[in-house]
């Protein structure tokens, strides 16, 4: 079996840590999608849940906004990671429900 | 790429190190490249997708490439399907990831492998699945153990897809995709 868990927590621990340019409670927001103002929330909501539809547009406002391209990488990269962990999660979770038999059927 | 750091923002001794690539590839970097080496120490999800994609499991290189090709279809990210159709072509010397990315109901693949995609295609396009869902892949013959790596693989892959279609990747001259999926398939990720 292959195992990700340590390399998976250590990516966690890197975007949500201290070395980084934009403060940890947007990092953690875009993490989340949630709680953001216009225009990083329309970016970040797209990075989530479709984005194939991000455009020149959503990342132009955002730094037009006064976001450096650092800052734009580092709240893209959480949002990326965010989603996809939230989702594989869950999916261990339906995992877990079928293999310990915890009482779904 | 939308984000001018990422094609021209790294530090002098990586671009040293992409130009040698470049030299000895005689290809131009593709952009996943030049991803995976900015600002490592924030991102750097190479040996995570590594663990993923070429760690022991008892799906083949080219199983796990042929989900990532699939992943990514789903995701709509041109870059990813184009890169992993390469390395599964590779791995499985035919068209069958094209078959695969046009109707997974018909490709000549495995039960095991298509109950798989079924999954992973639904989680990527739903972002969320059902036990009833994993109880149809453990029905066709697939082990808990193969259901979390292939959950493994969807997780780099819906990292990977967003950051490929946020920041634009360039899907590359075949040849350069090309010389890229046969690093992959020697080399890995890491």
């Amino acid at each position: 079996m292959s195992d990700i868990t340590e390399l998976h927590r250590a990516l966690l621990e890197r975007i949500l840590g201290k070395d980084a340019t934009a403060p940890l409670a947007l990092r953690r927001a875009a993490y989340d999608n949630a709680g953001l103002g216009e225009p990083i929330k329309t970016l970040i909501d797209k990075v989530a849940l479709r984005s194939y539809g991000v455009t020149d547009e959503d990342v132009a406002a955002v730094a037009a906004a006064g976001l450096s391209e650092d800052q734009i990488f580092e709240i893209v990269v959480c949002a990326a990671v965010g989603q996809a962990t939230r989702q594989y999660a869950g999916a261990l979770e339906a995992l877990a429900d079928v293999t310990e038999d915890r009482g779904t059927r | 790429m939308r984000l001018a750091v990422l094609d021209r923002g790294h530090r002098l001794r990586t671009k040293a190190l992409l130009g040698i690539i470049r030299l000895v590839s005689r290809q131009p970097v593709v952009d996943a490249v030049k991803l995976a080496f900015y600002r490592p120490e924030f991102y750097g999800g190479g040996p995570l997708t590594n663990e993923a994609m070429r760690g022991p499991s008892a799906w083949t290189i080219g199983e796990r490439e042929l989900m990532a090709a699939y992943v990514s279809k789903v995701n709509d990210c041109p870059f990813c399907v184009a890169a992993h159709t390469a390395t599964s072509n590779i791995c499985y010397d035919d068209a069958t990831a094209a078959a695969t990315l046009a109707d997974l109901d018909t490709a000549p693949i495995t039960e095991e492998l298509r109950a798989t995609l079924r999954l992973l295609g639904k989680l990527t396009r739903q972002h969320r699945v059902e036990a009833d869902d994993v109880r149809a892949v453990l029905a066709s013959g697939v082990t808990a153990v193969q259901v979390k790596d292939a959950l493994a693989v969807g997780l780099v892959f819906n990292i990977t897809d967003r950051l490929a279609n946020t920041f634009d990747f360039e899907v590359a001259d075949p040849a350069a995709m090309e010389a890229g999926a046969r690093h992959l398939v020697k080399r890995g990720y890491g």
